[in-house]
């Protein structure tokens, strides 16, 4: 058969099919797949037949959209939400709990080194702070300057999107850092668990422990394993990179890259849930010291928990 | 040949092609899409202007939005195009020739951090040059191409109608295909070229040449099409 009566026999289906394309349904969507492989066998009848590049390419363009059309992944999202915080995500967290508890080391461990250290050798600081800097906290932080309680509404809201564009910034950072063959990741945490540690041990050495503790001890549960997950995530693309094991690096990377940005789903909600509580409940100077140690190791602890054992009866179902 | 297409096979048995788009046009499509997110800011600072102190956490939340979400959002749910990306008839698909979902486009979003560094997309630049498919890492993770969405069929592409003329010889798929491409592609030539390169085959047209070597070839392309 030649191109041009090939073209006369089914103009009006592709046609319809078009039209169909463009949901001015021109037949019953039913019979949607049936026509998708009619016209499929025809593209592949034009192109073994070498009818002209036009045609070719015509039909190419109306496959290529039915077949979106027909592979469109229609799932409910919004139960899928729900099915991840209450189970997938801490039974994803669990799996790659070598790559959590590598992270958390390069993290915690020199944050904790530089608490203690800074105890017994407090000019270590100069080492790690500028002196800017070291004034700056002494300011946010000195509980002669009541600042942090004297901060109005209209400020926590500020601080509120600073929050989220600062920190869940750092996040995101910190998991992009580990394509760079895992380099990225553990740099951005290590980094940050060493200006944490040298402000956290400083204050703490020089008498503004109160303050200081009172302020982060509600946030730090949620922020802190939050950038933790974060590195963890970038360290499983880090390793797609370096040991791809049978695959080549090509598919180690992208099979890496489906749990890693799933951990970053959970993640990016951490540093939400945070910010809140930063801006909202951490600067209240009203509460007692007591009462917000307490909020803040009850939360650690309910955090710690969750990814321990949620999720777990629905994977032993 | 050299060629930015890329062929994948689908559960039907054909092969659909996608064309790629390569740094270029990506980098207009992604000019006008910082532009719009720079006048998306200043438009919410310009309101948030009225809030005070408060207006600028406003202003900080759609700043993380529109950088980070923004595209993402663009390309999970308005069929893998950014409005830069549209404008420029481009979109992001799977590799596999399947429309973009929330987590690759959350992927190929987040990793944009990377292919930013050193400075101004360098390691994105690299990638994209080192592999054929014009992929930068974030592509590379999130199994992504960025392909052209080729508009409607460029006017001047139907072959021109001339008395079909048998050709002398009987034609292989490949010389039937030549012909076909020539009187096509024969509107966006000059008539010499055109008529130059009609005088090539010389067993179809013998010893014509110029315009009647042209003519006589574009018969033949009638022919070829089916055209009585």
């Amino acid at each position: 058969m030649k191109q041009a009566p090939f073209e006369l026999a089914h103009a009006r289906e592709w046609g319809e099919f078009e039209a169909f394309l463009e949901r001015k349904s021109a037949f019953d969507p039913a019979e949607m797949p049936a026509r998708f492989r009619r016209l499929c066998q025809h593209l592949a009848l034009a192109a073994e037949r070498r009818y002209s590049a036009d045609l070719v390419d015509r039909l190419n363009r109306l496959a290529l959209r039915g077949h979106h059309a027909l592979y469109a992944n229609r799932r409910r999202e919004s139960q899928q939400v729900l099915g991840f915080v209450l189970a997938g995500f801490p039974q994803l967290v669990r799996r790659e709990w070598r790559l959590v508890a590598a992270a958390a080391l390069l993290f915690f461990g020199p944050l904790l080194a530089l608490i203690a250290l800074l105890q017994q050798f407090p000019d270590f600081v100069h080492y790690l702070l500028s002196p800017d800097q070291i004034a700056s906290f002494h300011q946010m932080y000195d509980p002669a300057n009541r600042r942090i309680g004297m901060r109005e509404a209209d400020t926590n809201v500020m601080m509120f999107g600073f929050y989220i564009w600062n920190n869940v910034r750092i996040g995101f950072q910190t998991f992009a850092g580990g394509l760079l063959a895992g380099v990225g990741s553990a740099w951005f945490l290590g980094a940050n668990g060493v200006v944490i540690g040298a402000v956290a041990g400083y204050l703490t050495q020089a008498g503004f422990g109160e303050t200081f503790w009172s302020f982060v001890a509600g946030h730090s549960a949620l922020e802190l394993t939050a950038i933790v997950l974060s590195g963890a995530a970038g360290l499983r693309l880090g390793l797609g990179v370096i040991a791809p094991g049978n695959l080549t690096r090509k598919a180690a990377l992208v099979a890496a890259a489906k749990p890693a940005v799933r951990i970053m789903y959970g993640a990016a909600l951490m540093f939400l849930g945070a910010a809140f509580v930063e801006a909202f409940w951490s600067p209240l100077t009203e509460i007692p010291f007591d009462v917000k140690i307490g909020a803040g190791i009850a939360a650690w602890a309910v955090l710690l928990a969750y990814f321990l054992f949620a999720g777990r009866a629905r994977a032993a179902r | 040949m050299l060629d930015t297409t890329r062929r994948v096979a689908t559960p039907e048995g054909i092969e659909l092609t996608l064309r790629l788009a390569g740094p270029v046009p990506r980098a207009l499509a992604w000019s006008v899409d910082l532009a719009i997110r720079i006048a998306i800011v200043l438009a919410v600072m310009l309101l948030a202007s009225q809030l005070g102190r408060a207006g600028w956490g406003v202003v900080l939340l759609a700043a993380f939005f529109v950088e980070w979400l923004l595209p993402a959002w663009f390309e999970a749910q308005m069929g893998g195009q950014t409005p830069g990306k549209r404008l420029f008839g481009l979109a992001v698909l799977n590799d596999d020739g399947t429309p973009l979902r929330w987590p690759g486009a959350l992927t190929r979003n987040l990793l944009r951090a990377v292919d930013f560094l050193p400075f101004m997309y360098a390691f994105g630049l690299v990638a994209m040059l080192l592999n054929r498919d014009f992929k930068r890492l974030g592509d590379l993770a999130a199994g992504t191409v960025v392909v052209y969405l080729s508009a409607a069929t460029e006017p001047g592409r139907k072959i021109p109608e001339a008395a079909p003329i048998p050709p002398p010889v009987a034609l292989d798929l490949d010389e039937q295909r030549a012909v076909l491409d020539l009187a096509e592609r024969s509107a966006g030539l000059t008539r010499e070229r055109v008529e130059e390169l009609a005088a090539l085959p010389t067993p179809l047209v013998g010893a014509l040449e110029g315009e009647r070597a042209a003519a006589r070839l574009l018969g033949m392309a009638n022919y070829l099409a089916g055209r009585q």
